[in-house]
């Protein structure tokens, strides 16, 4: 079925994934892009689990569940990440990180 | 080359570069849209693990909902032709350099690693096992993780409306 694609390679391509999220959120100001570096993570994250299940446990189903389950909280993390984009843009005209240093209210 | 692995190198270009598009473009929109090919090329990904049920979650949830709920926070937030400001360029290469070096490092901790393979036959995954393991209190099931989950995304959607909400 995946001859000749060891569980390696998604290992890595998982790895690259995570570090390229990881470096949006290093070095992006603006709150929205910080949000898509995370949503790169998780992604990354699922394609591990996916894989490992499916390498190294088929005759389960942990990871498939759990990659389900992730996806449903980065659903609601994003929902409330952007509910508070919303309130903090009305309160300070910008969704900089750099000029939200203090809580008005 | 067999057809599957072609299909593997493609869905892997195909997130390694719009992934790095989509850190790195200074228009937030161009970003956006770069992180949707990215979660398509994913579920891509699951299809072929043959994860249907998956992929179609991740196309529906991610591709369909999170994107496009992230376009309308762009438009209601910024406008569209404004660039991005860039931070401090020595910040940028710190940064990179430490993000290269970590990965790196764990590139090479899981090549070095050897990976006991299982030959155990691949469970048939179709809509009735799905729906029967999840609604499962037994061994096998997962009925706490999926009322834990649902009590979270309503408590997250109220909340969300309070906070969103426009105080008179």
């Amino acid at each position: 079925m995946n001859e000749g694609i060891p569980l390696n390679y998604f290992l890595i391509l998982a790895t690259i994934l995570f570090f390229v999220g990881i470096y949006g959120f290093l070095t992006r100001k603006n709150l929205i892009t910080i949000l898509m570096s995370v949503e790169l993570i998780l992604n990354s994250v699922n394609i591990n689990f996916v894989a490992f299940n499916k390498y190294l446990y088929p005759g389960k189903l942990q990871g498939h569940f759990f990659t389900l389950f992730i996806i449903a909280v980065a659903a609601a993390e994003a929902a409330v990440a952007i509910a508070i984009i919303i309130n903090m843009y009305r309160n300070f005209n910008s969704i900089n990180v750099e000029e939200a240093d203090e809580m008005k209210y | 080359m067999s057809g599957n692995q072609f299909m593997f190198y493609l869905f892997a270009a195909i997130i390694v570069i719009f992934s790095i598009l989509t850190v790195t473009s200074r228009k937030i929109l161009r970003a956006a849209t770069f992180l949707l090919f990215v979660l398509v090329a994913t579920s891509g990904l699951y299809f072929m693990l043959n994860y249907q049920f998956l992929a179609a979650v991740q196309l529906t949830v991610y591709a369909g909902g999170i994107v496009v709920l992230i376009i309308f926070s762009i438009l209601l937030t910024s406008h569209i032709s404004e660039k991005l400001e860039l931070i401090k360029p020595y910040k940028r290469i710190f940064s990179a350099i430490s993000v290269i070096a970590g990965a790196l490092l764990c590139i090479i901790t899981i090549l070095d690693y050897k990976f006991a393979a299982n030959t155990a036959v691949a469970s048939e995954i179709n809509m009735n096992v799905i729906g029967r393991d999840l609604l499962n209190y037994g061994y096998d099931g997962y009925i706490l993780p999926f009322e834990v989950i649902s009590i979270l995304l309503l408590a997250a959607m109220i909340a969300s409306i309070v906070i969103a909400k426009k105080i008179k």
